[in-house]
């Protein structure tokens, strides 16, 4: 009865927005968070008492305690691991990734950016030079950003997270807010030129008293939208476009009838693409084809599925097919052994030239070696030096071989085809991450 | 005051649609765990957090109208004896009906065994639940024990990974989180290791009722307004039961109760409520003015960094 299948929905029109908030020790990013808990209500009255007992009687709570989760933390009154934390508005559910805003913790910060659909960065204006003392009109001079500014946003930019916001705050403190706003924002988007992005939003704001965060203020002149509300609107960015490709994630029970005989169902994540039935897919590795028979979501039969949504395949034959492998439309995969990529080092152990590392790509793991470290980039500039060594939070440009062939797109035109995750054989612990650039011959 | 109450005269914004993206994150670990581990358990105490769970479980491996498939993995309960009896009652049930194959480890045997030894016969068996679960794991080789627990529940829990790694001992280190990077979870233990999944990382106690309602998932009655024999002590509601008595000079009251959460008598109470239905709890839940475990757990409230310190031990 094919009249029955029903369109899968959409990807969800108004998704929960994942975004990660970055910034350095006191530049309010902890008030921040508190103010969006606070004014969204996702704090409750305990949570409250325990705030007001610390901060004792008459004195203002401090929001910034609210989110400091693990007694090693609160110890050294710094964020040591991404958190997560959750608030909803009448508009959208919104999960925050709270990644730490330390240079020795870049790592979090890749962990907090890697599935984000946003950024925000949040920029200290008291500690800008707006004024250099000498009493002259230095309005027209550049403006030059905090080091950490440009490393919170670009390594958002490298890891293509697809929005990224910029939160001015403190300028309830700054002599003259509408003059510094005007040069921190002129800096700002001379920046994000310069690294090859459009900022979705620069909103000045004071995360301690609320101005522009969720309620609108006239602080700098300001009219446009508040932090929330520009949160609120931004798109749930899918990989739609383009040819199908799917990466089995789990090959489950027969499905029984209907098709004439005994099938397997083949589960994935839809990485781009539409998958409808009747389709003709090829299976990676094996290069066999098969065309769609059925296709199942959670809630039952369906004609077609696009990214983002996991589907369940029956195909119209009997083919070997198993977690790891692809399925995608014939002639949309080139397979590749050798690639360059950039890598992001996480392990307190440096990358060691043609050592044999796991890797994963999609959901197959394979063994791989760094042969050549070409140069690490300066996550402040984005410049590239000579190097041969990657270290701990270093990020830098590589050549890889593996073990066998694999169906590889660029990082930034494919978020799933295009990253891999380095293990150490020995410890396990999750090493690194592999951006793939281009393939090499 | 008796008006029905309906989700949409509550929720007139909020667009339900939201849901199906948590559904489908929860679905996809679950058969991420499924296929990446040997041997996967599944917690079910009858909780409504293990109860969503269990339902995203049937959603993920049967295929719609097909009765005949099995979840690719056994249920587990750690029971300690103390728990409320129309609740096992319930996971008893819920269990046969689906058809499902359940484990249960007594905290019981392992004090018979000696490995847990409780300084007086009134403390709470609940903080001795790991050394139970940790037997499991060894006995049945469990690689990976699939959980309810979510991040908004506790500071501590806002930090935990979707697959979180456990060393031999059962132990969770959180200085020492493998980065957890888009869907490339690292899957990869040695010998002795296991991983905790939380497939419902990400929801919310609203989010949780929201889908208990919409899916129409069953369960225990004492979640929804029932009379019960309580004491006040502390701001708290404690049931009185054969395992928590009242003190000498304390007044039992009956009251109009229904529980937030169900875990060991001896450390669980309820809240005031006359909601009775699922409908119902999602308006209190968004009038609600205490967190979740701030209302109900006696045992969080010995120290604000309780949780992390139980969850360091092999505390789910």
């Amino acid at each position: 009865m094919a009249h029955a299948l029903r369109e899968a929905p959409a990807a969800v029109a108004r998704r929960p927005l994942r975004f990660l908030t970055a910034g350095s020790v006191d530049d309010g990013k902890s008030t921040l968070i508190g103010r969006l808990l606070f004014d969204s209500r996702a704090i409750l009255a305990d949570q409250l008492d325990a705030l007001e007992a610390k901060a004792g009687g008459g004195q203002p709570i401090d929001l910034a305690l609210l989110t400091d989760g693990l007694e090693a933390e609160r110890e050294q009154g710094i964020t040591i691991d991404v958190a997560y934390r959750y608030f909803a508005t009448r508009e959208r559910k919104f999960i925050i990734a709270d990644a730490p805003g330390h240079e020795q913790y870049t790592r979090n910060m890749v962990t907090a950016a890697a599935g984000s659909d946003a950024a925000v960065v949040l920029v200290d204006a008291t500690k800008l030079e707006l004024d250099d003392g000498t009493g002259l009109d230095r309005s027209a001079a550049p403006l030059q950003l905090l080091p950490q500014t440009r490393r919170h946003a670009l390594l958002a930019r490298l890891l293509r997270v697809p929005h990224i916001v910029f939160a001015v705050n403190k300028l309830d403190v700054v002599a003259d807010p509408r003059a510094a706003f005007a040069r921190v924002r002129a800096a700002l988007i001379a920046f994000a030129a310069e690294a090859g992005f459009e900022p979705a939003g620069i909103v000045p704001i004071s995360a301690l008293h609320g101005d522009n965060v969720s309620r609108p203020s006239t602080i700098a002149d300001y009219d446009g939208p508040t932090l929330l509300a520009l949160l609120e609107q931004l798109p749930s960015e899918s990989a739609v476009d383009g040819t199908a490709l799917v990466p089995v994630q789990y090959v489950g029970a027969q499905a029984g009838d209907g098709v004439g005989h005994r099938s397997r169902v083949l589960w994935g994540r839809v990485a781009r693409g539409t998958v409808a039935v009747g389709a003709e897919l090829v299976v990676f590795p094996s290069g066999e084809t098969a065309r769609v028979a059925e296709l199942h979501a959670a809630g039952g039969r369906v004609a077609s599925v696009g990214a983002d949504r996991s589907v369940g395949v029956v195909l119209d034959r009997q083919l070997d097919v198993s977690r790891g492998d692809w399925l995608a439309t014939p002639g949309a995969v080139a397979p590749t052994a050798r690639f360059r990529a950039t890598l992001a080092w996480l392990d307190s152990e440096p990358a060691i030239v043609g050592r044999k590392y796991w890797l994963r790509h999609g959901n197959r793991w394979l063994q791989g070696r760094i042969t050549a470290i070409d140069s690490r980039l300066d996550i402040t500039t984005l410049t590239a030096h000579a190097a041969d060594a990657l270290a701990v939070n270093d990020i830098g440009d590589v050549v890889v071989e593996t073990q066998q062939p694999l169906p590889l797109e660029s990082f930034a035109s494919d978020r799933v085809a295009g990253a891999l995750l380095v293990v150490d054989p020995a410890t396990h612990r999750t090493s690194g991450t592999l951006l793939v650039s281009e393939a090499l011959p | 005051m008796n008006a029905p109450t309906t989700l949409d005269h509550l929720l007139p914004e909020l667009d339900l649609a939201q849901l199906d993206a948590l559904e489908e994150e929860a679905i996809f670990i679950l058969r991420e765990t499924a296929a990446a581990f040997e041997r996967p358990a599944l917690l079910f105490s009858g909780g409504k957090d293990s109860c969503v769970v269990l339902h995203l479980a049937q959603k993920a491996f049967k295929l719609a109208g097909s009765k005949k498939t099995r979840l690719p993995f056994p249920l587990l309960h750690v029971d300690t004896g103390h728990n409320f009896p129309e609740v096992i009652e319930f996971r008893d049930r819920i269990v046969a009906e689906l058809g499902e194959q359940l484990i249960v480890a007594h905290l019981e045997d392992s004090m018979a065994r000696g490995t847990v030894r409780l300084a007086s016969p009134e403390e709470s068996r609940n903080g001795h639940q790991s050394v139970t679960l940790m037997e499991a794991v060894d006995e049945h080789r469990f690689d990976v024990l699939i959980g309810g627990a979510r991040r908004d529940e506790e500071k501590a829990r806002a930090k935990e990974r979707i697959l979180s790694h456990r060393d031999s001992f059962g132990q969770w280190q959180p200085k020492n989180q493998r980065p957890e990077l888009w869907t490339l979870f690292n899957t990869r233990l040695k010998p002795g290791e296991h991983m905790r999944s939380f497939p419902i990382s990400n929801w919310t106690e609203l989010d949780v009722w929201l889908y208990i309602q919409r899916e129409r998932i069953e369960l225990p009655n004492l979640y929804y307004t029932h009379r019960r024999d309580v004491v006040r002590r502390r701001g708290l509601l404690v049931p009185v039961t054969a395992v928590t008595p009242p003190a000498p000079r304390e007044t039992v009251e009956q009251v109009a109760v229904r529980f937030r959460t169900v875990g060991d008598m001896t450390c669980t109470c309820p809240v005031e409520s006359l909601a009775a239905s699922a409908a119902e709890v999602v308006g209190e839940t968004l009038t609600v003015t205490v967190s979740e475990r701030g209302a109900t757990r006696m045992d969080d409230r010995t120290s604000e960094a309780s949780m992390e310190r139980r969850k360091k031990e092999g505390y789910f």
